[in-house]
């Protein structure tokens, strides 16, 4: 909780070093103030607490994923270097100040205990992320990008909103305690149709915030469009808070009623991992790529959340570790060579100019590779207990085709993930020695060595509630 | 721990080669395997008298654990392993790939992922060994490999992993069925599990399980895979997928769907016979008409292993005691011989059958070996083939006479391809590539009279390996009974 104010003053007093101090020393003091953050999140572990007039709640499950989401942020800054390609376009102070507010956001939506407090959550969250994706000022399709995530990302807000409102409506409450308690004592053959509206548009919106199909053309435009370093944040970070929050509001308030949302969740995260990965395969952009890969694992995810076992959190905790460590190392891989191909070939972000990238850069191809396998759900790697953990709690509830079906697709994601493994071994191409900066070398090894230690052994995130 | 030895030293040594690449990687990665070939026997002569075994939790949460044994079943396998391993890194001496610390380190990370698989107790340490084996020999095959080793050796990744992702559906299936809030992966509590499914589910679950385990081996008709890969793989690659890779397969059969799915075999398994007995006579024949000499190997390779999954699947002692006994005697045949391939290729630059000849006036050496060896896999009597391919088609003729009697046409099939590979190029006239043919050097004969020999003293002591394997085999055959 105190994580939240800190990370909220400490923004500003970004805002205010912007005076003073070089990009550099920014940077390390982010990342000074989020190491702080996390550990004043650590420390309400075991002491569950409500706050601001029970509208915020710090449970250990909240906890660990505040942590995983300054864990990303952490990571995504020691990557960055502050947005603007020279000197004199950087704006160090006000690109890492909106990044800490929107952690703020990201926060709130995993931690909330009311429907107003998970709103103002996303919101902060959504507004950062708009202004960041369109940070790259005089690049047009950085523009486009901004623009298009703005209009959907606001569609998809009043959606929401709407939703909230008609299950207010049905409730008269928006404390999820009440409106559990409101649903529960309703006679099923009395409930409000509203109240199904409501959920089913609430539902909607979150579809549109994880780029679930068919709410999900925004994704590979913005993903592409947006500055690498933002895509991986923003396919890491609101990925793992809105997942968060859909399993707190569809475990709690709504998990009676079960039988509204679990089916279209079903055959939308069908569609989705149809969608996602079969459209995976014809991409030739890395970047785009790793767009429709965010777009499939989007699918697994929601697999788990209808699973609605007791193991689910957990599940969804090391889902979305798992995730965010491998993507935060591919964009990083794809972000570092694109620069180093800007203006030697015309596409830099094409797998085709990864070619060669493993005789002189090993290191770099192994953190890639790792990565890959991670996603692609290989055993040693992370990404194989998550697919696990997902398979067999929705395999407990005794729902078979959905889980075939997400077997066959990650079968599918062997395929255009090994593209960029050949790419970067197999072909023939002369990319020379990239430089790495210190920071940026210690979080792609910190990221891979997480993913493989995950990997051998899961328990370590798996059991901590 | 000796087993947890055994399991993690050559991945120690082998990633050690990979991050430090020393410059005498070929005394390093020999030494490892070889040390690795002592503690195995030590663990062994331990195995003789009681099972061993070492257990560690692992995903408590998921009643996973990290536990290892080894009886007589796992036994023959990890000696198999272990002993071939050597003479596999024996075959890179003197070459390029010698002191290439990559290669090498590829190979020791592949036997521990291969010694994992047959040493897991627990059925998803199993698959994850499984799997973590593709990897290494991926790697090895897409950067050393031949012409259009990308599209291949991909082909072969997608194509396995897609067959063990039925395994683990299926897997995952039969572990929710498990007592216990947590469940268990156990062998034996997935044996006692299993039992209780409906026979419908058990055919479900035995098509999966096969699947998965007919590709990795290959069974008709899922081998097309197979004749390119061995083709275009490293010599010691193609040695690592044909001498041990293959196994897992079998293994898997009988470890897992024959204790786990009676049912299912009573119903599938004269099906899945049948296959494997095309398999058989398919291979021969085509291993018959082959130019390229890797190619004739490895059609060959898939006949024989064929009839070892016919031989497990008629469920009886002598088919699984046949198998486990082939298995040993086709790793030390095959590797043997494709490591003559890759001799003569050395020299001549070519695997053309039609372009090699009277190579025996060069080499007396090589021809002895390579009669000794074909001799073994023809399955001539006294020879360490006879033993197994007699168990096995001894029990695929009590199972059903007409599979057996076809099954029993291999024998003539297999000589008449083995023998003329051996007339072709070892004996008639001296063709223009084989004219200056240099003799056997002292690292080729270190490798080729040592396996040589095994093949004669398999052929003579068998019921070493088979008395060690006997009373784990009977025991398996009460689950199924």
């Amino acid at each position: 909780m105190t994580a939240i104010i800190a990370l909220s003053l400490l923004g500003i007093l970004n805002l205010f070093l912007g005076f003073w101090l070089s990009r550099k020393t920014i940077q390390a003091a982010t990342l000074l103030f989020l190491a702080g953050s996390m550990a004043l999140t650590a420390m309400d572990w075991n002491h569950e607490m409500l706050w601001y007039g029970h509208m915020f709640h710090t449970t250990n499950t909240s906890i660990s994923f505040s942590l995983i989401i300054q864990l990303a942020a952490f990571m995504v800054v020691s990557f960055s270097k502050g947005f603007g390609i020279d000197e004199e376009h950087t704006h160090p102070a006000e690109y890492y100040a909106i990044l800490l507010f929107s952690v703020v956001g990201a926060i709130l939506m995993v931690s909330f205990d009311h429907l107003i407090m998970f709103f103002v959550g996303l919101e902060i969250l959504s507004v950062a992320m708009y202004v960041l994706t369109g940070s790259d000022k005089r690049n047009l399709r950085s523009n486009e990008a901004a623009l298009k995530y703005f209009l959907m990302g606001s569609f998809a807000t009043g959606i929401l909103l709407f939703g909230i409102t008609l299950v207010y409506g049905a409730t008269r409450s928006f404390y999820l305690v009440n409106i559990a308690q409101a649903i529960a004592n309703t006679p099923p053959e009395s409930t409000p149709v509203f109240l199904s509206i409501g959920v089913l548009l609430i539902l909607v919106g979150f579809l549109f915030k994880i780029s679930a199909a068919p709410f999900h053309f925004w994704t590979p435009d913005v993903y592409e469009g947006a500055p690498t370093i933002f895509t991986m944040f923003m396919s890491t970070v609101v990925k793992a808070a809105s997942f968060a929050a859909l399993y707190q509001l569809l475990s709690g308030p709504f998990g009676t009623m079960y039988g509204t949302w679990v089916y279209p969740i079903y055959y939308i995260s069908m569609l989705t991992l149809l969608v996602g990965n079969i459209t995976a395969v014809y991409q030739q952009s890395a970047k785009r790529m790793l767009a429709y890969s965010s777009i499939s694992h989007a699918g697994y995810m929601l697999l788990t959340v209808s699973a609605n076992q007791t193991s689910t959190p957990s599940t969804i905790l090391y889902y979305s570790l798992s995730y965010t460590l491998a993507t935060i190392v591919a964009f990083g891989v794809v972000m570092l060579v694109a620069e180093y191909q800007t203006g030697r070939t015309e596409k830099p972000e094409n797998f085709s100019s990864f070619e060669g990238l493993a005789k002189q850069n090993p290191g770099l191809a192994f953190c890639f590779t790792i990565a890959l396998l991670s996603l692609a759900g290989i055993p040693l790697t992370a990404g194989f207990w998550g697919k696990f953990f997902v398979f067999s709690d929705i395999f407990n509830r005794h729902v078979y085709y959905p889980v075939i079906l997400a077997i066959l697709m990650s079968a599918v994601g062997v395929y255009y993930y090994f593209k960029g493994i050949i790419a970067i071994y197999f072909k023939e191409g002369d990319i020379e020695r990239i430089e790495l900066p210190g920071l940026v070398k210690f979080a792609m090894w910190a990221c891979t060595l997480g993913t493989l230690l995950l990997g051998i052994y899961p328990s370590i995130v798996k059991n901590l509630f | 721990m000796y087993l947890l030895f055994i399991l993690l030293f050559p991945l120690l040594i082998g990633s050690a080669l990979l991050i430090f690449k020393p410059k005498n990687a070929f005394a390093i990665s020999l030494a490892a395997s070889i040390i690795e070939l002592a503690a195995t026997a030590f663990v062994l002569q331990e195995a003789s008298l009681n099972p061993v075994s070492f257990s560690a939790p692992w995903v408590a949460e998921a009643g996973l654990s990290f536990s290892l044994y080894v009886d007589g079943i796992s036994g023959v396998l990890i000696g198999l392993c272990a002993l071939l391993v050597p003479f596999i890194v024996a075959t890179t001496a003197n070459t390029d790939r010698a002191n290439n610390a990559q290669f090498q380190g590829l190979m020791l990370a592949m036997q521990t992922a291969l010694m994992g698989a047959f040493l897991a107790k627990d059925a998803f340490l199993f698959y994850f060994f499984f799997e973590a084996s593709l990897l290494p020999i991926y790697f090895l095959a897409a950067i050393y490999g031949g012409e259009n080793k990308n599209a291949i050796t991909f082909k072969f990744f997608v194509y396995t992993l897609f067959g063990s992702l039925f395994f683990l559906i299926a897997l995952v299936y039969v572990y929710l069925q498990t007592p216990g809030e947590f469940h268990s992966a156990d062998i034996e509590v997935l044996y006692q599990t299993a039992k209780g499914l409906s026979a419908d589910q058990q055919g479900y679950l035995f098509a999966a399980f096969f699947l998965a385990f007919a590709i990795k081996m290959p069974v008709f008709p899922f081998h097309t895979w197979q004749p390119d890969t061995y083709t275009v793989a490293p010599a010691q690659g193609t040695m690592l997928l044909s001498g041990i890779m293959l196994k897992m397969g079998t293994y898997g059969v009988i470890r897992l769907v024959l204790p786990m799915f009676p049912l299912g075999v009573a119903t599938w398994g004269l099906m899945a016979s049948i296959l494997s007995v095309i398999g058989v006579i398919y291979g021969s024949i085509i291993a018959i008409q082959q130019k390229d000499a890797k190619r004739l190997l490895a059609y060959s390779s898939f006949a024989h292993v064929g009839l070892m999954s016919a031989g497990i699947l008629s469920g009886s002692i002598e088919g699984i005691q046949g198998a486990l006994y082939q298995m040993l005697s086709h790793g030390i045949n095959i590797i043997g011989l494709f490591f003559v391939i890759e001799i003569i290729e050395r020299r001549t630059k070519s695997r053309e059958i039609a372009q090699l000849g009277g190579i025996t006036q060069f080499s007396y050496p090589l021809t002895v070996t390579f009669v000794i060896l074909s001799l073994g896999s023809v399955a001539l009597p006294l020879t360490n083939g006879f033993i197994g391919e007699f168990l096995l088609l001894k029990s695929v003729f009590d199972q059903n006479l007409v599979l057996g009697i076809i099954a029993g046409i291999t024998i003539i099939l297999g000589a008449v391809y083995t023998l003329r590979l051996i007339q072709k190029s070892m004996f008639g006239n001296v063709s223009r590539i084989t004219a200056d043919f240099a003799d056997l050097t002292f690292a080729e004969k270190a490798v080729l009279i040592p396996l040589s020999a095994l093949v004669i003293l398999g052929g003579i002591f068998p019921s070493t390996v088979l008395g060690f394997s006997e009373p784990a085999v009977q025991q398996l055959i009460q689950w199924f009974k």
